[in-house]
């Protein structure tokens, strides 16, 4: 498994062979289970210090189920989500609230992610009062503090979420994912629901509070662009598993796996002379419920070979820092 | 492109206004643009500028009773659509102009079959039995690359995958074979790999019938990949318009260039991106000069007190800023 750089021993997160399944059932009263859809099927990566994970692939490619596993929406089918070394899903009491001061979330969109109802000092503050037994001037203090760091004025602290723009949503959210002074923040989606002249903004101030508070992300997104403008290392997902997965600049120069390469070149370059090596894929992503056997991505694959329907690739080193899922290499 | 092409629709000096509680929004504020036979127009800019409400009011398709188009002319072939009739615009909507929406799962009827939903549609064009629509409805599917038509006659929307339903939709649009389609950000709600399906499908229905295209989005990789020519919105006006080499080799506009500059890229990595700070202004409280000024990083008194004109800064390339050297329209 690919090692990240930034760590001496033990890195922040460390994600073995995550699975999470969830069953199918038919009928109301009687319910029978009738299959099982693999969300995330034998993940594994680490996060290290400072920082950041890129997780990239189509909807239903899990990447958002591994996201809610590591911060415990979800009980893990198998496989373990180790923060420091210890499994987060077997922490309780005093060790369960510390997790929840470490690790933090932002989700897509701002207008749903905001309690409507609590002003904005009183939805930062929130965090604090449940994780850390704070005093109350400690409290106003705190809230005041990360409101500088993203950005946004003193006065906002008395105002409500309707008062503001999406983008300054988002970085109440920020402030709020803050407050508990964390070491990972969970990045799903943070910056699609935002228009195109506010997202360098917040990719911007995402990377500033990286350097500044020592953070680590793990960032999901679909945007291929802004995971290479973030991301240290990328992880690239395919029907719950990883397929390729190495230092985003290597990713990005030369992908391997037929899939990264289908879909590198579906991202259209903001260049009307840009070369099109079009390599549009036929059909649809299948079923999570009954993925194809062998590789998930051979009935797709421009370059299946007979073996790719029978074996599943395992996850090969090319480089030290690169690994791919495919018979070709 | 082909510049001697007939221009099929213009659309000129358009003003919508939306009349609400809080005061006049004017959403679309002096929009002027042509197209021709088998182009394809771009019209980008953020959430809220107006690109949405440019397309709704070429249908005359504004929310009521808030919106009213309350200047300005749009010609479909010569023809004034702001004058007529409801029923008038009945008979335009589907057969001369027609649009696609960005969210196929609102564009089509939950509790019909996609054979009743095309059907229906087809009826309205047709004078035929039901069998022999049922035959046209299915060969609409293939035209679009559905695969296996018969079964999917009989499926429910939610039956498939967001791609075929944007498809099917598709097939409803054209099924008319309007001059014009009006596509509102046709793909932002599919995946990127089936965004590139869609978009090659778009090109082939386009060059069958020399559609006339609007694109409506806010992807300059989309823009790149698909116009001929580009107009950028910003806060009810087009700021800048021209053919998209020309517009992404040499941006005239300071918004243009500072979005383009904000975009990430794909191909190239960089350490920090420049952003356009502060936020597009209000539509019912518009600053009095460039709608720009309170975010360009170049405006002086002139730009905050007094609205720039449109003047061709190219061939077929025009900007509106007080900075831009105007240069004779060279053709």
């Amino acid at each position: 498994m690919l090692e990240s750089r930034a760590i001496a021993a033990e890195p922040l997160i460390r994600v073995e062979n995550l699975t999470k399944h969830f069953p199918v059932t038919r009928g109301l009263l009687i319910a029978r289970t009738t299959g099982q859809v693999k969300a995330v099927d034998g993940v594994s990566f680490t996060i290290g210090r400072q920082e950041t994970l890129g997780l990239v692939g189509e909807s239903g490619c899990g990447k958002t189920t591994t996201s809610r596993l590591l911060l415990r929406l979800e009980r893990p089918t198998a496989g373990r989500v180790l923060l420091e070394g210890r499994d987060v899903h077997a922490l309780t009491g005093a060790d369960l609230s510390q997790y929840h001061t470490r690790v933090q979330a932002v989700f897509q969109d701002p207008w749903s992610s905001l309690n409507p109802r609590l002003r904005v000092r009183d939805t930062i503050a929130e965090a604090l009062v449940v994780n850390r037994r704070v005093s109350k001037s400690g409290r106003l203090e705190r809230v005041e503090e990360v409101l500088h760091q993203v950005g946004l004025p003193l006065a906002a602290a008395s105002r409500y979420p309707h008062e503001f723009s999406g983008g300054q949503r988002q970085r109440i959210a920020l402030a709020s994912a803050l407050a508990s002074d964390p070491e990972l923040i969970v990045l799903d989606e943070p910056v699609s629901a935002l228009d195109v002249s506010i997202r360098a903004q917040i990719m911007n101030l995402l990377k500033d509070l990286q350097a500044r508070q020592q953070l680590s992300y793990l960032l999901v997104a679909h945007n291929l662009a802004t995971v290479r403008y973030i991301a240290h290392r990328t992880a690239v997902m395919y029907l719950g598993r990883i397929v390729e997965h190495a230092d985003t600049e290597s990713l990005y120069r030369s992908p391997l796996h037929p899939y990264t390469k289908a879909l590198f070149a579906a991202a259209l370059p903001a260049d009307p002379d840009a070369p099109r090596d079009d390599m549009i894929l036929s059909g649809e992503v299948p079923s999570p419920i009954d993925p194809p056997s062998g590789c998930h991505f051979h009935p797709r694959c421009p370059f299946a070979m007979e073996q790719c329907s029978r074996v599943e690739p395992l996850l090969k080193a090319v480089t030290p820092e690169h690994v791919v899922a495919c018979h070709l290499y | 492109m082909d510049i001697a092409a007939p221009i099929v629709l213009e659309v000129k000096d358009l003003h919508a206004y939306l009349y609400t509680r809080w005061g006049v929004v004017r959403a679309v504020d002096g929009v002027s643009f042509a197209l021709r036979e088998g182009e394809t127009l771009g019209l980008v800019g953020e959430s809220g500028c107006g690109k949405t409400m440019t397309g709704l009011s070429v249908l005359r398709l504004l929310p009521e009773p808030a919106g009213r188009i309350v200047q300005g002319q749009v010609l479909l072939e010569g023809e004034d659509l702001v004058t007529k009739s409801e029923a008038e615009m009945r008979r335009v909507r589907g057969r001369r102009i027609s649009m696609i929406l960005q969210d196929p799962q609102t564009s089509l009827n939950p509790v019909f079959t996609i054979g009743d939903q095309l059907v229906e549609a087809l009826r309205m064009l047709h004078v035929d039995g039901k069998p022999a629509l049922a035959h046209r409805a299915e060969e609409a599917l293939r035209r679009v690359k559905v695969a296996a038509p018969e079964q999917r006659m009989r499926a429910y929307p939610h039956q498939m995958s967001g791609g075929m339903k944007q498809r099917v939709v598709g097939a409803i649009a054209v099924a008319g074979e309007p001059r014009v389609l009006i596509a509102d950000e046709p793909t932002t709600a599919l995946d990127v790999t089936i965004q590139l399906q869609y978009l090659a499908l778009l090109k082939e229905m386009q060059a069958r019938t020399r559609l006339a295209m609007l694109f409506i989005t806010h992807d300059f990789g989309i823009v790149a990949r698909m116009c001929d020519r580009v107009a950028v919105m910003y806060a009810g006006r087009i700021v800048e318009s021209g053919p998209t080499r020309a517009l992404f080799r040499a941006p005239r506009h300071p918004y243009t260039e500072a979005l383009m500059a904000s975009v990430p890229r794909m191909e190239a990595s960089v350490e920090r991106l420049p952003s356009i700070e502060g936020q597009p202004p209000s539509l019912h409280d518009l600053p009095i000069g460039c709608r720009f000024a309170p975010r360009c990083r170049y405006a002086d008194d002139r730009c905050r007190h007094e609205y720039p004109p449109t003047l061709p800064v190219g061939v077929a390339h025009e900007a509106a800023c007080w900075r831009v050297e105007p240069s004779p329209p060279s053709r």
